[in-house]
Parts: C-alpha cells; structure tokens; sequence
C-alpha cells in the first residue's frame, strides 16, 4: 500500500495527448493532500521518449510489442497487474476512449471503487465531477485504499503537467500478453486537406441551434466578414454539413482561439472539453439554462437567426468605417 | 449471432433538474426519464447487423416509467426479445449495480455480442459496458462507431479525437460501447408501435439484492453557481451586435 | 350490291369494330383495374352531388378561374353534346342508306331550331379548337409542361376535321338541295356558297367524302377516347358526382386490416382515387398554381396523376396478364412517384382548389407519405420533430412543463382553463408558445383579449400540438395519440369556444377533431376579434394610418373559409388593405404546411416564401405584409431578409395591429 496518484499517460501514435498533462496537474494536488508521490505510468513499445516532460516524480514504464499501440486488453491486463503490486492511493484516467476502457474493467476485475467525469479535486481530497450533461455537479470522498478516478479537462491547466526535465524511469514487467482477444488491425485517418481549426484566433462555432444546413450560410458570412473560421459541434458534423475536421470537443479538436463564439451549442461536458482553455468565449444560446453559460464570459439569449445577420452587419461597419 | 443490448433511461435534460432535499442526489418527483441516447444508438447498431447478417436481438430494461413503449418501439426497429427487469427502477440504479444484475441474466443467455452506450451523461462510477465485460471475463472496447460481424469476431471502429479511428478486430463473445451506430437511430411509426404492442411480449424477471458497491459515493450535488455564469448582454439583436464589436475590438481580434 | 348497301355494311362493321375497341378499353379501365382498388366510403348527399354536376359540368364553374381557356372549354363542351346529336343523325343515315339513302331520325333530324343552334355551336367550336391549337402550339404555356401535347394536338385536330367536314358536307347538302333544314344553317350555307360554282357531280363527290371523313374521324376518337386524357370525357361525369363532400380540411385515411395506414403500391388507392386518375385532363391548372411546382420545382401535381394514372394502367395490364415482375416490381414511393416530391406539397389546397374535376391532389400525397412514414424514410429533421411531438407533445423538443413560460408576469394571469370554467378556451399552439420571436406576439394577444374583456383561460401544459401537420406529413398514429391527449384534456374543462392562434390548429379542430356531434363553437382568433367589434365590445382608440397587404393562410383561407374577417379588422383598426394579385382564394402558401416547416429546403431554389414576398414587395407603398398564422411569421420573416427587402417590408401579425389601435 502507498499514498503514491498514478496517472495512466495517454498516448496515440507517437504523440501525449493533452489530457495526460491535465492528470499530471490534477495528481500534484492530490498527492500533497496524500503525501505521496505522482508516478505517471507509461506503456509502449520503446516509447521511452515519451516520458520526456511529464512532470511527475518517477514514471513507470512497461515495455511490450503489445502495448505498441492502444489496446483495451493489454492496457487492463498490465494496470491491473501494476495497481495490485502497488496499491497506490489513486489511479487517474482520463474520461476518453483509452481511459474509460480500461477504468471500468479493473474496477469491476479489482473490486476498487471508481469515480468518473472528474473535473477538480477539492483541497480537502474530495473529487468533484459533472454530470447529467455539465448541468449538475457532484462531490464526495475519496475512498480507502485504492480509487479509480476518469478525468475531464477544465479544472487544471495542461502546462501544470508538464516538466522541462525528465523524471526518472523504473521500469516493471507487464504480465504475459498473448491470446489476446482484441488487436488493432489498422488507424484510418480522417479526411484532409481542410483548415486547421486549432490555428484560428477567432473561431465561430455552430451547433444543433442551427438547425438546418441552409442556415450555414450566416456564420460563414459572418467568418469572411470578421476573418473567422467556422467550426461546429458533433451534431452538426454527424448530419455531414461540416466535415469531421471542423468537429470540435472530446472526439474532435481541442482549441485555444481568442474568442470562440459559440452559437447555438448547448456546453455538453464532451463540448466544453475541448473549448474550455479558450481566451474568452461568447454564447449565443436561447435557453437561459444552457451549460454553455457556465463557460462562456458573455453570453445572448438571442436568437442565434436574428442576431447573427445584425453581427456581420456591424462588423462590416466597423472594418469599413 | 445472438446481440444483446442492455439499455437504461437517464433525466431528460430538456428539463429544468432540481436536487432533493437530501443535498446528494436529483430530485426525481419532477425528472422526466429518457432512454440514453447512446443506448439507442446501441440498439440502432444491432438492428443493422441483423438486417445484414442475421442475428437474434434482445434488449433488456428495468422497469421504470415509458420502458415499455422504449422496448415496443425496439421491437418495433427488428428487435426479437424483450425483457424487463423487475424490482428496481431503471434510472437509480449506478453502473456497478446495473452491471451484475446484468451479467447474472447473461451468464444465463449466453449473448455473443453485447452492445451498450458508451456512457450515460449521468454515470458517475464509469459506464456499465466495461464492468459487465469484466464480469463476464470477456473483451471491451468502447467508444464504437461502426460494427461488422466476421467470423468468431467483429470488427470495430473505435473512435479517437481529431477523426482519427481504429479498427479493433475483437474475438467472440464481447461487450462494445457504442457511441455512434452508422446510421442515427432510425424512427418507428406509432402505428407500428401500437401493433407490436399487441403481438409482442415482453419477458419479465425478477432481480434478487443489489449490490452497488463499487461505486462512488456522493456527498453533495449542486448546479455550477451562478457567479461563475456568463455576463448576459440583453438588448434588441442590433444592440447585442453592437455590445459584441466593442468585445471583439477589445480583444484585439478586429 | 348497290352503294348504299355497301355504305349500310361499312358504317355497321366501322362502327361495331369501333365500339368494340371502346368498350373493351373503357371495361377494362372502370371495371376490371378499379375493382383491384380499395373500397371506398358510401356516397350519400344525392341533391349536392347532383347539383354539383349542374354546376361543375354543365355550367363548367371552376374552369372559368382561367378566363379564355376556360370560355373555349365551355363552347367545345356544349358543341360537342349537341353536335353529338348530328352525329348520330350521321351514324343513323349510313346504316339506313341501304333502305332508305334520305333517311332522317326523328325529331334530331328534323326540328329545325336545333339545327340552327347546331349550325353556330359548329362554328363556335371551330373557333375554340383554333385557340386551342393556338395555346398549345404557339403560346405552350407553363402549365402544359410534361402534359400530352401531341395526344392533345391530335384529338383536337380529330374534332376540328369532324367539325369542318360537318360544316362543308351540310353546305353542300344545301346546295344540292338535299337538306330539309337548310334555312336553319346559315353557317353551312355560308360555307356552301364557296362550292357553288363546281359542277353538282363534283359536289356530289365532295359531299359524300365529307361524310366518311366525318364518320371516319368520329370512329377514330371513339377508340382513342378511352386510351388517354379523353376519357375525361367520359369519367368527369361520375368523377365530379362522386366527389368528396366532406369539409377541405378533413383528410381521409384508409386503414389496412392490421391499423396501419399508408399507400405502398396502387392498389392500396381506394377506387375512387383510381377515377381521379383517369379523369385527369392534363390541364395543368394545378401545376400553375401550385407552391412547390414554382418553387423548387420538385413537385407537380399535375405529373404526379399523370404518373400515377400510367402506373394504374401498366401494373393493371401486368396484373391481368399474370406478370410477376417488370412493372410490377417498380416501387410506387421512389420509382413511380419520386420521394422528394411527395415531401414537397405544402398541402395547401390550391390545387384541389384549383382542378375543375375535383381530382384530389392531398389525399394521395398523405396516403403514400403515411407509408414512407412507416418505412422511417423521411428526412432527419422531420425525424426529430417526430420525435420530439411524440415526447414532449411540441415540435421544438422542449419541455411540455415550459410550454406556458410565456404567460409569467402577464398581467391579469391567464387563467387555467383545467381550474375554473371559461367562456374562452384559448388553444395557444407550439410556436406561438415556445418561439421566442413569436412569445411576443402571443403576449399581445392576451393582452387584447384582456382588454376586450374576454373571460379566457389556457391548459397551460396540457396542451399538446394539434396535429394537424403531423396528419399531413404522414404520421397518422401520432396524430391520434396528440388528439387523444388534447381531447382528455379538453374534456376536463368547462368552455363554450375554443379560440385558436394557429389556422392549422384551427382547421383540425373544427374539422378532424372526433367530437362525436358535441363540437363546440372553435374561432380562430380573427373571427372572435371581428365579431367582438361588430358587436362594439372591442373599441378602436386609435385610426392607424397604416397601408398594408394582407396574407391569406392556407388553413383559414382555402381550407375554411375566412377571408372577410381579418380585412375587416384591419380596416377597423385603420388600415388601407392593398390586395396582392394573388389573394383570397388564390393566395400563394408560404410554404410551411404538411410539416414542410420540419423539413430542410433544399438550397438553389426560390422558397414559396421568397416568391410571396417579392409579390407584396412590388406594391406600391406599402409597408406591412399582415399575417394571421405564427407559422407566417416564421416564414416570411426570414424571406424579407433573404430577398433583402428588410427596409421595404415589415412582416407582422393582425394582433399587432389590433393591440396598437385599442
Ligand atoms: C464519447 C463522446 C464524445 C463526444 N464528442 C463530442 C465532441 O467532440 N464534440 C461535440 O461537440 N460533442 C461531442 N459529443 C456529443 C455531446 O455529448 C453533445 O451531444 C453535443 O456536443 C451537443 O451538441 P450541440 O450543443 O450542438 O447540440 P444540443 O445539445 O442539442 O444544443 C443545441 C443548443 O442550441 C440552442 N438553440 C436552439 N435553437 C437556437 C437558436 N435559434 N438560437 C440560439 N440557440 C439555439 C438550444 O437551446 C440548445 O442549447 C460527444 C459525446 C460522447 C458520448
Ligand atoms: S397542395 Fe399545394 S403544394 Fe401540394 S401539390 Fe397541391 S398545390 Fe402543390
Ligand atoms: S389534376 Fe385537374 S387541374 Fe390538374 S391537370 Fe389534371 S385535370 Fe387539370
């Protein structure tokens, strides 16, 4: 048993993703309030590169042609190994399509309680997490031994996580990962060759509140006005008005512009993942209640319709006058 | 190829949610309960498979206001079987809960494939797929977008941001989170409810003790307070737009 | 054999092979494909449908909305019944001439009044066919397009060949002294004249060339007639006897044995639809003034009988010759009838309105969409609102809980209508409740009724949407379902008249709702406001000197009727009311109806909308287009703005106008 935060770290093809940094951030709290230390844990295939900026006190390193890249299996079969070696105090994923596979399953194969959808830790050790789509918020304790915790972005910062020297590596023995019953047969890229969306410091994005593709047309007019970029929510992406390149959120990009003008978005928790280190965001959202009020640093009740055209009307005016 | 999909029903988040007096949980006099949509989703995807392979489908439920109509309806879609689970409410029932109850009746019907919703927005211990795998000791992958059957497998789209996806061939029998089925849920005519309705039967069975534990335990609940909401700029569109070029220009960004 | 004899022969042989092949055509047709066809419901109200076809028939009433072709229309009729006597004096003649050469019928060939008016309607007719041949030769217009021109061409063609040759063959009848009547044809005599100076052997042979050529042609339309858009001659008579009377506004529905409702191929049409088909003319009255047709273009109506009327006939044949597949295998929601069209009617009447054989255009729409309903295949946002109507009872998909957000800090309350008895039961509707731009609307109107002093209440969130777009797109059990909730509601409450905001809520009620012979009195808010002025409990304080243009709703207009009330109002309230040229029962729809407002418009056309707005746009001076339905407002809202005529035209509801001048 220890008082040590482990942070899986997530990593695709070659590359951290972001929210292995926000853990980072998150287990530093954590680990002060339980006096341990924060270990992040890496699996690859000769992926010790990775390690290079994670600031935690040591990584954990385990080496397989199995672990070359994500699979469920082999991520369960190796953390759950680890964690019952170690038994540290608690184990932070993220709440994405690695993290949330692997969660649940040692939960139920550990019998170690699980919290997901976190977003803060209190200073007082209790776990605070969204839920019921960002409209409610929870909080509770953490139980002993050992928890098992899914995280969201938005409580801490990602360059928290992140160290300008390497942390020491100790490596351990993942379990023997053969007659695996799932196995990465290849990664199909998505469609090139549009705007990069994260390089835009004024983004305009639409969601359902749109309503038809037909409506289209006033963000994008507003863009070639004001020099913006548009992008959407995954709604809008599904119905193929936009392509996938445009999506922004959990499954889609996360983006830092200077204002992001969120029209007609409702702020679901998989949204605002991907907006929330945003400079400042405007909302245009006809329900008072909508989620994205929370984020947002302004916001209109407005008709996303009417307002709009009136929009590019006085950003017009203002460029040309 | 036996599927099954395990489906729950969550507060509709149209309405305004509200928390008891108990500090710790949803007021539920005034919740009004919808299936999860990625449940839908799940069920979706399994009418696709069977309308292109052939599979027997069956959703199971616990019972709770509108599961009948839910369950016609997916009967409606192609489903075979419908069971629901007696002696607890759908919506109150945590993932680890959920998922034995679940796994006992799958030990017993034996699914090759199960499909669930990647999660629910009010799963708050992880989503039921991944546990119910586990009890089941069979392989999860969540996050799917997309399923096709081979043989003693399927093949699995899984989901990874910036559009990237991975095809997961995963062995026989397996549980797969579903985010997306390849088509949006398709929908079901009223009259064709009301006719199934008539014909089809839906399977009731008991559920013995529930065991939560597992889960997380919560000591309060709150909606995001209101001095962390947006200013609201109020005023006719023309004015709002006006407000909105002396932000932009603030910003710098005009 | 003499020639008389052989001449007995030939007219008797032309004649029976020619009723022959009409007959056969027209028992196949009428008897043998109709019968595969759906019962239909009994035919009662004789005294109406006889008057009707005084009226629709004999009189011609509807063709005449097109003036001149109408006028044509009228004389070929009459011309053709009356000379269709000569014609039997004709077929008489011939088969007699064995016995007697001379041989005259009774009375047809003998009184000489009518010959006289014979002699004109000749000429008339002559007169008309040559518009005809003009108007679908040189002027082609819009409204033929995809019609048979050349069947058209030939049969008029056919009726102009039987009328000349009438004309010469009496003129020279005349002129040789054979015809008794003579001096009652100063026509044929005219024509007569031009022959005069031939040798009389020659004009002899002319004569009795005319007649086979008269005889001749008239065999060749007696078999063409029952093949193509002629054979209205011959179903426009039961056709319009036949017709629906029952109100505009209630769509019927066919059930299948198992409940569904829905149309998936031709014979699930009842047969009296089938007769529609058949009497078609091709006229293309409908297309003219069709919403969908001049706009996107996707739909006629016109082509969509016309489609129809071919599948009846090609699976019909294929059914009878035992086929299995060929045609038969041909989907009628796809193939025969395209999906993108069926979605495309607005189901806003003008058509129905607008055929002079009352072939019903609706009907069959809604029949097949119920089916591609019940097949899910649909557009997704018309999915969505589906959906939405079944779970929260609104198309917005917001919480029924919200739906009297609206009336919070009105002051008086609106009172409950489910908590204490009203004399007005206010059926309020989705958009005007939820749609922020028309909450505003709403308010005014209570406010006016407040005024009036109007004891009215609401069923808050018991009201659930009336259905009647989800009727018309296809949705028949969900339609139900909201019926039923709005019934159970409404039976809770005690009322005397049930006011509405929305023409289309107002038109199920009034006319679908199953009251079971306990209807209310329902109002749509207009007709209450106009009454309650005539009957000074509503005073004008103010003349406003507004010039406005009115626009008439589908749903109250065509479909019920109330044109006179919201005018009067406006003028009341001070208003100049300007008439578009298209108003009244001619009104252009905005093109919301039928669940058009849930679907997506396809981009690259002009909307109905946008078509009506250029139209009031181009009236002089004024600056209100005055609507009377929120589902208006919607509309043309946005179409002042996409056709940029934002400064020109304001879109506004009546209510704002009677609140304004109280
Ligand atoms: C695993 C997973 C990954 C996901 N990844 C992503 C992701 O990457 N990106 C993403 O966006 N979503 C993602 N989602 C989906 C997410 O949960 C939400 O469903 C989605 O973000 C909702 O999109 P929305 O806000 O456009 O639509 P809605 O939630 O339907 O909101 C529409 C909003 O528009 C408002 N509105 C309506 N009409 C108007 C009007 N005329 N004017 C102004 N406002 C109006 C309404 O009030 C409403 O708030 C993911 C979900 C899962 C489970
Ligand atoms: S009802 Fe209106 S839109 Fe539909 S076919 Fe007739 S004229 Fe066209
Ligand atoms: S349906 Fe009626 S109006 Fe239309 S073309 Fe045929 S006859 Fe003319």
């Amino acid at each position: 048993m220890s008082q040590d935060i482990f942070v899986l770290i997530e990593h695709l093809r070659g590359q951290v993703a972001d929210i292995s940094y926000i853990m980072l951030a998150a287990a530093r709290t954590l680990a002060s309030s339980s006096g341990g230390q924060v270990a992040a844990v890496l699996l690859g295939k000769d992926a010790q590169k990775l390690a290079g900026n994670l600031a935690a006190d040591k990584v954990l390193y385990a080496d397989s042609p199995a672990l070359t890249e994500f699979t469920s299996e082999a991520y369960q079969l190796t953390l759950a190994k680890l964690i019952e070696e170690q038994s540290p105090r608690a184990v932070l994923f993220g709440h994405t399509t690695i993290g949330a596979d692997v969660a649940g399953w040692l939960s139920g194969k550990l019998s170690l309680p699980l919290v997901s959808s976190c977003v803060n830790f209190t200073s007082d050790g209790k776990f605070l997490s969204q839920t019921c789509g960002g409209k409610i918020m929870a909080e509770g304790d953490l139980p002993s031994p050992t928890i098992l915790v899914t995280m969201i972005p938005g409580g801490y910062k990602s360059e928290q996580g992140q160290a300008a020297q390497a942390s020491a590596i100790e490596s351990f023995t993942p379990p023997a990962l053969d007659n695996l019953r799932v196995a990465l047969k290849k990664y199909i890229e998505p469609e090139a060759g549009d705007v990069d969306i994260s390089k835009s410091p004024f983004l305009i994005a639409v969601g359902r509140g749109i309503q038809n593709k037909d409506n289209l047309d006033l963000p994008n007019e507003l863009a070639a006005a004001i020099n913006g970029t548009v992008c959407a929510s995954r709604p809008v992406v599904d119905q193929g008005w936009l392509p996938t390149s445009r999506l922004v959120g959990k499954s889609g990009k996360r983006v830092k512009p200077k204002i992001y003008l969120a029209l007609g978005i409702s702020g679901a928790p998989e949204h605002v993942e991907g907006i929330n280190e945003s400079d400042v965001i405007v909302a245009v959202n006809t329900d008072a209640n909508a989620p994205i009020f929370n984020v947002a640093k302004y916001g209109t009740t407005l008709d996303l319709l009417d307002l709009v055209p009136q929009l590019t009307e006085k950003v017009k005016q203002a460029k040309g006058g | 190829m036996k599927i099954a999909v395990p489906i729950k029903f969550v507060p509709d988040l149209v309405e305004e949610l509200n928390i008891d007096s108990s500090g710790a949980a949803l007021d539920t006099s005034w919740l009004r309960l919808i299936i999860n949509e990625f449940d839908d989703h799940a069920i979706e995807q399994a009418i696709l498979l069977k309308e292109r392979g052939g599979a027997e489908v069956t959703i199971i439920c616990a019972e709770g206001d509108g599961v009948d109509d839910i369950l016609f309806n997916a009967a409606a879609k192609g489903a075979d079987q419908l069971v629901k689970l007696m002696g607890s409410d759908a919506a109150m029932m945590n993932s680890h809960a959920t998922a034995r109850v679940l796994a006992d009746f799958f030990k017993e019907i034996q699914p090759d494939l199960i499909l669930t919703g990647v999660q629910a927005h009010n799963d708050l211990d992880g989503s039921v797929g991944a546990l119910l795998a586990e009890y089941l000791g069979m392989p999860y992958v969540g996050y799917v977008a997309g399923v096709t059957a081979a043989s003693g497998s399927v093949i699995a789209r899984k989901e990874y941001p910036g559009g990237i996806i991975g095809e997961m061939e995963v062995k026989l029998p397996a549980v797969l989170g579903i985010q997306a089925a390849e088509q949006p849920p398709r929908y079901v005519a009223y009259s064709k409810i009301n006719q199934v309705s008539k014909t089809v039967k839906i399977e009731e069975r008991a559920i013995s003790d529930l065991d939560s534990s597992g889960g997380a335990t919560v000591g309060r609940m709150f909606k995001p307070e209101p001095a962390q909401r947006a200013e609201i700029i109020e005023g006719s569109p023309e004015e709002v737009a006006d407000r909105m070029v002396g932000i932009f220009k603030e910003l710098g960004v005009m | 054999m003499s020639y008389d004899t052989i001449k007995s022969i030939i007219v008797a042989l032309a004649l029976l092979v020619a009723l022959g092949i009409f007959v056969r055509y027209a028992w196949q047709r009428l008897w043998v494909y109709l019968r595969r066809g759906q019962t239909s419901p009994k035919f009662s109200d004789w005294g109406e449908r006889i008057k009707g076809l005084i009226v629709f028939v004999g009189a011609q009433w509807r063709l005449f909305r097109f003036r001149l072709p109408g006028i044509a229309h009228f004389f070929i009729f009459w011309g053709f019944l009356l000379l269709s006597l000569t014609i039997l004096q004709a077929i008489a003649e011939g088969l007699m001439a064995f016995a007697n050469p001379q041989f005259v019928l009774p009375v047809i060939g003998t009184w000489g009044p009518l010959a006289f008016v014979q002699d004109f309607f000749a000429l008339f007719v002559v007169i008309a066919i040559g518009y005809g041949l003009y108007l679908r030769l040189i002027v082609n217009p819009e409204r033929y397009k995809g019609s048979h021109r050349n069947q058209g061409v030939k049969v008029l063609t056919f009726i102009l060949t039987i009328m000349l040759s009438l004309l010469v063959m009496n003129g020279l009848r005349i002129n040789l002294n054979e015809d008794l009547l003579g001096r009652y044809r100063p026509i044929s005599t005219l024509i007569g004249g031009l022959f005069v100076g031939l040798p009389e052997a020659t004009q002899s042979i002319i004569e009795e060339l005319c007649y086979w050529i008269h005889l001749g042609v008239v065999m060749l339309f007696l078999t063409e007639l029952p093949q193509g858009k002629h054979f209205h001659i011959v179903t426009s008579i039961p056709n319009v006897l036949l017709r629906n009377l029952e109100p505009r506004g209630r769509l019927p529905v066919t059930k299948t044995s198992d409940g569904a409702a829905g149309v998936s191929k031709m014979e699930d049409f009842r047969w009296r639809t089938m007769l529609d088909l058949y009497t078609c003319t091709e006229c293309g009255r409908c297309q003219d003034v069709c919403p969908a047709y001049n706009s996107s273009g996707l739909l006629s109506p016109k082509l969509l009988v016309m489609n129809l009327r071919r599948n009846l006939q090609e699976r019909g044949a294929a059914l009878s010759a035992k086929q299995t597949n060929g045609v038969l295998s041909k989907s009628l929601t796809g193939e025969i009838v395209g999906e993108e069209a069926l979605w495309n009617c607005t189901t806003c009447y003008a058509c129905d309105q607008e055929c002079p054989l009352f072939i019903e255009h609706i009907n069959p729409i809604v029949e097949m969409r119920r089916y591609l309903v019940l097949e899910g295949k649909m557009d997704k946002m018309l999915q969505d609102a589906l959906a939405n109507l079944g779970r929260y009872g609104n198309s917005l998909g917001q919480s029924d809980r919200m739906r009297a957000k609206w009336t919070q800090g009105l002051q008086p309350a609106v009172k409950d209508a489910r908590r204490e008895p009203v004399e007005y039961l206010w059926f309020v509707g989705d958009y005007a409740s939820y749609s922020p731009t028309l909450t505003d609307v709403t308010r005014k109107t209570a406010e006016v009724f407040s005024k009036a002093g109007l004891n009215f209440g609401i069923l808050f969130d018991a009201e659930r949407n009336s259905g009647n777009d989800v009727r018309r797109a296809g949705e028949e059990g969900l339609f139900e379902m909201l019926m039923g909730k709005n019934m159970q509601a409404l039976g809770k409450c005690k009322y005397e008249t049930i006011v509405t905001t929305d023409p289309h809520t107002y038109n199920t009620l009034k006319n679908e709702y199953a009251w079971d012979g306990n209807r209310p009195r329902i109002l749509h808010y207009t007709e209450l406001l106009d009454q309650l002025v005539a009957s000074g409990q509503l005073k004008f304080s103010k003349k406003l000197a507004a010039k406005v243009t009115y626009h008439d709703p589908c749903y109250l207009g065509r479909y019920n009727g109330v044109y006179d009330a919201p005018r009067r109002l406006l003028r009341a309230a001070g208003c100049e009311v300007v008439e578009m040229p298209r108003h009244g029962d001619r009104a252009f729809c905005c093109g919301a109806g039928g669940g058009r407002i849930w679907m997506e418009e396809k981009p690259g056309h002009a909307r109905p909308a946008e078509i009506r707005i250029r139209e009031a746009a181009a009236l002089t001076g004024v600056q209100s287009f005055v609507v009377a339905c929120p589902k208006d407002v919607t509309m043309f809202k946005d179409a002042v703005k996409t056709t940029g005529n934002e400064s020109r035209l304001q879109v506004q509801d009546l209510i704002e106008f009677v609140q304004e001048a109280i």
